[in-house]
């Protein structure tokens, strides 16, 4: 038992700290990702929806990509990609380098294109539940097309996707986990390292997982919060 | 008085304005172009890189390692479905000794990334060795197969009990009382009103799991499942050639769509009743 407690203190025999720095890491790379996604989800969920064939197809043919491939091969092919792709360019120019990208970058792109490509079907879902009456009341009070959407459209869009937003957000937190196959020093990477120096593999293994249903935890507090946020204006959707 | 005595001859209709070049034509157009040309790269580079040397030896590699996911996902799937059973009936039950228990297991498997869970088992296990091996169950758990399929079914019994109980809850209270004024039995009730209204509820969500498993049996790579991401990896670290990776996504992405289309014209068939 002392054991345990000396393995997970913060200190040069103890592994808390880095596996606190590891819980760091993960939360930094799902912050980071989730703008990348929303964003590109939200133009993506646009396209869907447009009156130009080649825009929505164009938008269906991403969303079948990183919709059926598999988290982890996405990283791989961008992490090995990305490094080939930018070693052959820079070898065309001329410039002979050993080009690395960074496991965090990596991670990052993948897994913010996969969160578009989900967070799409939220928006569009989303945007279909909001009746054509909001963009004419837009367009008879005089607002342009930005207006309308910025001002009206978009605040009512983000009540109504916040559940699915919510449960994309949980699956982006444990998907973080698939980067430390490619070396990121998350959670589930330093209780490895932990594991395989103390030979303790439960315990840390077993830490990882309690760290992440905490983090789960949390964020479903979160989003209730902000759930119950937005809905004080009364207004049922 | 004066009155037109010819009428005017049958015009075509005049040509169609040319379609203006807004922004989204535009964008459109040139989003298109790149994925033609990603296409047109993607085949090119295939084609150029194709050595019938590395076909012969590493095809069979990949056939095998496709059918291993697949096994993997349908037993783990078969295994989960059964094992979800009890664990819909817990989280239902009214007794908290029944309800508490089941509420933490798919908390638990449902919060937990898949890829922890079963390093969890693979590695940590392995630490009580001796104890497993007293009880006769260390050969079991020695190979990774048999930890990505406890792992596995352990992960989707969670996620199917909660398909299941939404599935369940989802039928109305008075098809119970309607069966329950017909006199039907507790079984007969499930068997031949409930169960057959609540399976289709699940079967949309029942399609998605099966999705989501074989995406995420990508992971048994790692702890050296050979499947078809593991023969992936094997053949991209012999010949260090990008193109391991992109047969490993064409094969994904033809399991994936074809299951998707089989399951959506699944649904179509076994809903006609419902359409109006």
């Amino acid at each position: 038992m002392e054991q345990t407690f000396i393995l997970l203190s913060f200190g040069p025999d103890g592994w808390g700290d880095e596996i606190a720095f590891g819980v760091l890491v993960t939360i930094g790379l799902a912050f980071a990702t989730l703008p990348l996604g929303l964003i590109a989800g939200f133009f993506l969920s646009l396209a869907k929806q447009s009156d130009e064939k080649t825009l929505r197809m164009a938008a269906e043919v991403y969303t079948t990509i990183f919709r059926g491939l598999p988290e982890l091969l996405t990283l791989f092919l961008v992490y090995y990609g990305l490094q080939i792709g930018i070693r052959q360019l820079l070898l065309a120019l001329g410039i002979e380098t050993t080009f690395e990208i960074n496991s965090f970058l990596a991670g990052m792109i993948a897994l913010g294109v996969v969160f578009s490509a989900f967070c799409s079907e939220v928006f569009l879902s989303a945007f279909r539940a909001i009746p054509a009456g909001q963009y004419e009341a837009g367009s008879a009070l005089g607002l342009n097309r930005f207006q309308t959407m910025f001002n009206i459209i978009l605040p009512q869009l983000i009540r109504i996707a916040l559940p699915g937003l919510g449960n994309l957000w949980m699956i982006l937190l444990k998907e973080t986990a698939l980067v430390s196959v490619i070396g990121l020093p998350d959670i589930l990477r330093q209780a490895g390292i932990a594991a395989r120096v103390s030979k303790e593999a439960f315990l840390f293994y077993g830490i990882a997982c309690l760290l992440f249903l905490a983090l789960a935890l949390l964020s479903s507090i979160m989003i209730n919060r902000i759930e119950r946020h937005v809905e004080r204006s009364g207004i049922r959707v | 008085m004066s009155f037109a005595k010819q009428l005017i001859a049958p015009q075509r209709p005049p040509p169609p304005a040319p379609r203006p070049w807004t922004i989204s034509r535009f964008a459109g157009l040139s989003l298109m172009a790149i994925w033609i040309l990603v296409a047109i790269g993607v085949i090119l580079f295939l084609t150029a890189e194709w050595d019938p040397e590395k076909v012969a030896k590493y095809a069979p590699k990949y056939f095998s390692g496709l059918g291993v996911t697949l096994t993997l996902v349908s037993i783990s799937i078969i295994l989960g479905a059964i094992a979800s059973v009890p664990v819909a009936l817990g989280r239902m039950s009214n007794n908290p000794l029944l309800s508490m228990p089941a509420f933490f297991y798919v908390y638990f498997f449902r919060g937990t990334p898949l890829i922890a869970q079963l390093f969890l088992i693979y590695y940590g296990l392995g630490e009580f060795r001796h104890a497993l091996d007293s009880i006769g169950l260390w050969g079991f758990f020695r190979e990774p197969w048999n930890c990505a399929i406890l792992a596995f079914t352990l992960n989707t019994a969670a996620y199917q009990a909660e398909i299941l109980r939404g599935a369940l809850q989802s039928v109305p209270r008075g098809q119970h009382e309607g069966a329950k004024a017909l006199g039907l039995s507790r079984f007969h009730t499930y068997w031949k009103v409930i169960i057959p209204q609540a399976l289709i509820v699940a079967l949309r969500p029942y399609g998605n799991e099966i999705i989501l498993m074989i995406k995420g049996s990508a992971i048994v790579a790692i702890i050296t499942v050979f499947d078809l991401f593991g023969e992936t990896r094997r053949a991209y670290s012999r010949t260090f050639d990008f193109q391991a990776y992109i047969w490993a996504a064409i094969f994904y992405l033809i399991i994936v769509e074809g299951l998707r289309n089989l399951w959506n014209a699944m649904e179509k068939r076994l809903t006609r009743h419902l359409k109006r």
